[in-house]
C-alpha cells in the first residue's frame, strides 16, 4: 500500500481540542484494519504527546506516516525545551503547574508512557528553541 | 456483564449513552490520567472522579466499557458534549471507588 501522510496542528492552551489528532489517527488506522494493541500503542503516544505540548509548549504540529510496517510520527514545538531530560523520563517527575494537576495530568507519566507504547523513541530538545520527539511503532 | 445491566444492579445514574451493550471485562480506578491510560485495560469500567472532556478522550483511548462518576462527582457541559459525540457512556454514583470497586468484583 502507498504511505499515508497525516498533519495536526496542535493548538496551544486548549485542552478541549486536545486529543483531535490521536482520536482522528486512531480512526484512520481503524478503518485500515490495523491490530488493536498496536492502535491503542499509538492512540495512546499521541495523546500524551498532545497533552504535552498544550501544557508545556503553546502547541505545536504533529506529522504521521502510516506505511505497511510501521507508524511512523513527528511530534514538534517551539517550547521552552527540556532542562533535564533525565529527570523529564523519570516516572513521577512532572513539572506541570497545579492547575494542569486538578484536571487530571501533571502525573509525571507522560514521556515515560510515550517511550512505554512506542517502538522506537528519539527526543530531541534544546532549551530555548523547542522539542521535537520522532517516534515509531511497528505494525505486526 | 453489559453496561446496560451494571447500570440496573448498581442503581446507577445515566449522564451519557453510548453503547449500553458493551461487555464489561474488567474494573479500573483511578484519576491521574496519563497513569489511567498506561494501565487501564479494554472494556474495563473506569471508576474516577474525572468527570471533564480529557477524562472522555481517556476513555475512548482504552475502549473503556464506561465510566462510572464515583462520589456524585461533576460532569462538565463539554465533556457531556464530547461524550455524546463519540459514543461513550458515563454513569454515576453516591459511592466511592472501593465500595463499587467490591460490589463490582461480585459482578464480573
Amino acid at each position: 500500500m502507498d504511505s499515508i501522510r497525516l498533519h495536526y496542528l496542535v493548538p496551544g492552551d486548549d485542552f478541549t481540542r486536545a486529543g483531535a489528532a490521536s482520536s482522528d489517527v486512531k480512526r484512520t488506522l481503524k478503518e485500515l484494519g490495523v491490530a488493536p494493541s498496536v492502535i491503542r500503542n499509538v492512540s495512546i503516544a499521541m495523546y500524551e504527546g498532545e497533552i504535552n505540548m498544550v501544557i508545556h509548549a503553546g502547541g505545536g504540529d504533529i506529522d504521521v506516516e502510516i506505511t505497511e510496517n510501521e507508524i511512523i510520527m513527528t511530534l514538534a514545538d517551539k517550547g521552552p525545551g527540556i532542562e533535564n531530560l533525565e529527570l523529564a523520563m523519570k516516572e513521577g517527575f512532572s513539572t506541570a503547574p497545579d492547575n494542569i494537576r486538578c484536571l487530571g495530568f501533571g502525573a509525571g507519566m507522560g514521556l515515560p508512557n510515550i517511550k512505554k507504547y512506542t517502538d522506537e523513541f528519539r527526543i530531541d530538545t534544546k532549551v530555548g528553541v523547542g522539542t521535537t520527539l520522532h517516534l515509531k511503532v511497528y505494525i505486526q | 456483564m453489559k453496561v446496560n445491566e451494571l447500570k440496573d444492579k448498581l442503581g446507577l445514574e445515566v449522564l451519557t449513552e453510548g453503547d449500553l451493550n458493551a461487555e464489561c471485562t474488567g474494573c479500573y480506578s483511578g484519576d491521574l490520567l496519563s497513569w489511567v491510560m498506561s494501565k487501564a485495560e479494554a472494556g474495563d469500567i473506569w471508576l474516577t472522579v474525572m468527570g471533564n472532556i480529557n477524562a472522555v478522550a481517556v476513555s475512548v483511548l482504552c475502549d473503556c466499557a464506561c465510566i462510572i462518576l464515583t462520589e456524585k462527582a461533576a460532569l462538565d457541559d463539554t465533556a457531556k458534549i464530547k461524550a455524546e459525540a463519540q459514543g461513550v457512556t458515563i454513569l454515576r454514583s453516591e459511592k466511592n471507588a472501593y465500595q463499587l470497586g467490591v460490589e463490582i468484583s461480585k459482578l464480573i
